[in-house]
């Protein structure tokens, strides 16, 4: 039972080489949101710095010019800078995994992930590189603006390689632009523009990107909150957990507006993965959100005989506008995806089974195409095939499904990790809004909130009025200081939810993972499974141990 | 070489640079130990390309549509 829980690993190689890639995305992820969400911040600081220093240019009294922000600058650069060293070069091990374990997957890609793959190599990594020198060497040697600018762009040169790697993602999820070449058996890119510029990619940049900027923010909050309890470095705690407020407030917000975009796109593109995030067994219109519900995390739901997941709690019509933007919207269960639907619009979404019968076509006539031209038929009948292969691509994939439920991804994982991030993304929101209050001192906001707060019992009733965030019950800090590993703990089940959720698929309805992996034998891949599980947890904890060794030290200040 | 031109001012960036890192020594140890982990060790020992090795030049494609058509 626990097996369907942990990827339902067997001894094959195609679950290996799944939990293989899980692993090294997972282990890479723990890096690239850091690096995004640090970027702004440090960012902010030094345009802070920069301002006080042209304010002090413009002052009619001459007098050393406070060097705080430098300091403060430099401090999260530091920090930016080891998870930077620690990061890099981890995400090349996904490329390594393609070519042993995937090359069947590789191949059928052709050029459509490598182009942006190679853009993102060429333009963001040196664009990143030269700028991350200049910031960290450049502070004596350039002028303070072209340092500024240094540290956007770096910051700017990561986001920038998220935006094509993301293309690359959201092209397996949505394949567009493409056109499938029978004599080489690759993808071939038509459009650049519609590979690198797809709606479903779009969001998934904004949605990624801006919920990596929380994961900044909470980093420096947290570690604000230790310095405060520790009662050190008071006024950077505090400056710094303003910063980080605002962003995190403006970030979550901004997560939860993008995250409602992008469950769109996934609806229009991959309503299975939607139904999947939702235990949705039955479809209509008039869905409500389930806010609540057992779904059985150690067994796939059993979505054939049941109506709806038991103790279903749910908000009316919310996941029929959350899919459609309208409160009557329809919205397909996984029984109508795998039975055939009609669409809203009147056309009809065939059944598995009809996808299956069209896979199988497009299958036996590139079989047959191949053969043809080897044997030199005439050009007629080559066209017939292809016209054949062309008509049924889209469904390419269904071809090798066995049994239509082979199509249904794990129900478990997708409703669990989707309630986790969201739920997560609701504390953060609250989180930063409190945070933010408490920091800034907002008139009659403050006060409000920390009467409410002492209602709660958060905060004592006899101090409501005199908490200010240098001296909050030691607890408080604790929490913002817990929220570290909670805001990874989302951001991954975002990550397990866009790719449990598209399962079977390595590429959307065109090939399924048992198709993709390569013929290899499974010992070597579990082999570098426990290899790179040892790898990584060794690597993590030198990084968390530098971390923790340098934040213990604690900035230098110039004055 | 003058110094006010652009060529000295980058040599000199990256050169002065190195020269004073103090916790971008260790980093810089960890990211070269970990490139040879990933370059020289986990990529020719443990993983090779599959079709180049498996299939002739320029006969890729067809070792890729066996594999894939074969499977049905």
């Amino acid at each position: 039972m626990t097996t369907d829980l942990f990827l339902n690993i067997d001894t094959s190689s195609i679950d290996w080489a799944r939990a293989q890639f899980a692993l090294t995305a997972i282990y890479h992820w723990l890096f690239v949101p850091l690096t995004l969400g640090l970027a702004v911040i440090m960012g902010i600081c030094e345009t802070c710095w920069y301002r006080t220093l042209n304010r002090s240019k413009g002052a009619v009294v001459n007098k050393p010019v406070d060097t705080f922000w430098r300091d403060c600058a430099k401090f999260w650069q530091k920090l930016f800078g080891i998870n930077f060293a620690m990061g890099v070069a981890t995400g090349i091990i996904l490329e390594f995994e393609f070519g042993t374990n995937w090359s069947n997957y590789s191949w059928f890609v052709g050029d459509i992930f490598g182009a942006p793959l190679a853009v993102e190599g060429i333009l963001a990594f040196f664009m990143e590189s030269t700028f991350v020198a200049v910031m960290f060497f450049g502070w004596k040697k350039v002028s303070p603006g072209f340092h500024l600018a240094a540290t956007w762009l770096t910051g700017l040169g990561a986001t920038i390689s998220a935006w094509w790697i993301l293309v690359a993602n959201a092209w397996m999820q949505y394949p567009v632009g493409c056109a499938f070449n029978p004599d080489t058996m690759r993808n071939e890119m038509v459009s650049f523009f519609d590979v690198a510029l797809s709606p479903f990619a779009i969001d998934k940049f904004c949605h990624t990107v801006i919920s990596a900027w929380i994961i900044g923010a909470i980093f420096v909050v947290a570690v604000s909150s230790w310095y405060l309890l520790k009662k050190r470095e008071t006024k950077l705690a505090v400056e710094s957990i303003k910063i980080a407020a605002v962003v995190g407030l403006i970030a979550s917000l901004g997560a939860a507006m993008t995250g409602h975009k992008s469950a769109q796109s996934v609806a229009e593109v991959q309503p299975m993965k939607l139904a999947a995030m939702e235990a949705l067994y039955n479809g209509g219109t008039d869905i409500g959100l389930t806010a609540v519900a057992w779904v059985n995390p150690l067994e796939q739901a059993n979505y054939q005989f049941d109506d709806a997941a038991p103790l279903k709690i749910e908000m009316p019509y919310a996941l029929s506008f959350m899919a459609t933007n309208d409160i009557h919207g329809y919205v397909p269960g996984i029984n109508d995806i795998l039975n055939g639907y009609t669409k809203p619009d009147g056309t009809r979404e065939p059944s598995v089974d009809e996808k299956i019968a069209r896979g199988k076509q497009a299958i036996t006539a590139l079989a047959e195409y191949r053969k043809a031209k080897k044997d030199g038929a005439d050009l007629t009948y080559l066209n017939a095939l292809l016209s054949t292969i062309n008509e049924n691509m889209q469904y390419f994939g269904y071809g090798y499904v066995r049994d239509k439920n082979d199509i249904v991804p794990y129900v478990p994982v997708n409703f669990w990790a989707f309630r986790i991030m969201v739920g997560l993304g609701c504390v953060f929101i609250l989180f930063f809004a409190v945070i933010a209050i408490l920091a800034f001192k907002i008139p009659f906001l403050s006060i409000f909130t920390r009467r409410l707060l002492a209602i709660f019992c958060i905060i004592p009733e006899t101090a409501a009025d005199e908490y200010n965030i240098t001296s909050l019950p030691k607890w408080h800090y604790i929490v913002a200081i817990v929220l570290v590993p909670l805001a990874y703990i989302a951001s991954e089940s975002g990550w397990l939810v866009a790719e449990f959720g598209r399962q079977p698929w390595t590429i959307q309805d065109m090939l399924p993972t048992w198709v993709a992996v390569s013929d290899i034998d499974s010992f070597s891949v579990a082999l570098t499974f426990f290899l790179f599980l040892f790898l990584f947890t060794l690597m993590l904890a030198v990084e968390i141990s530098i971390l923790l060794k340098q934040i213990k030290k604690g900035p230098e200040y110039t004055n | 070489m003058n110094r006010k031109n652009v060529l000295y001012r980058i040599y000199d960036l990256y050169v002065d640079g190195f020269r004073s890192m103090t916790l971008g020594r260790t980093l810089w140890a960890i990211i070269l130990i970990k490139l040879f982990i990933i370059f020289v060790i986990l990529k020719l020992f443990f993983f090779p390309n599959f079709i180049k090795e498996h299939a002739e030049q320029g006969e890729e494609s067809e070792f890729v549509a066996t594999q894939i058509l074969n499977q049905q």
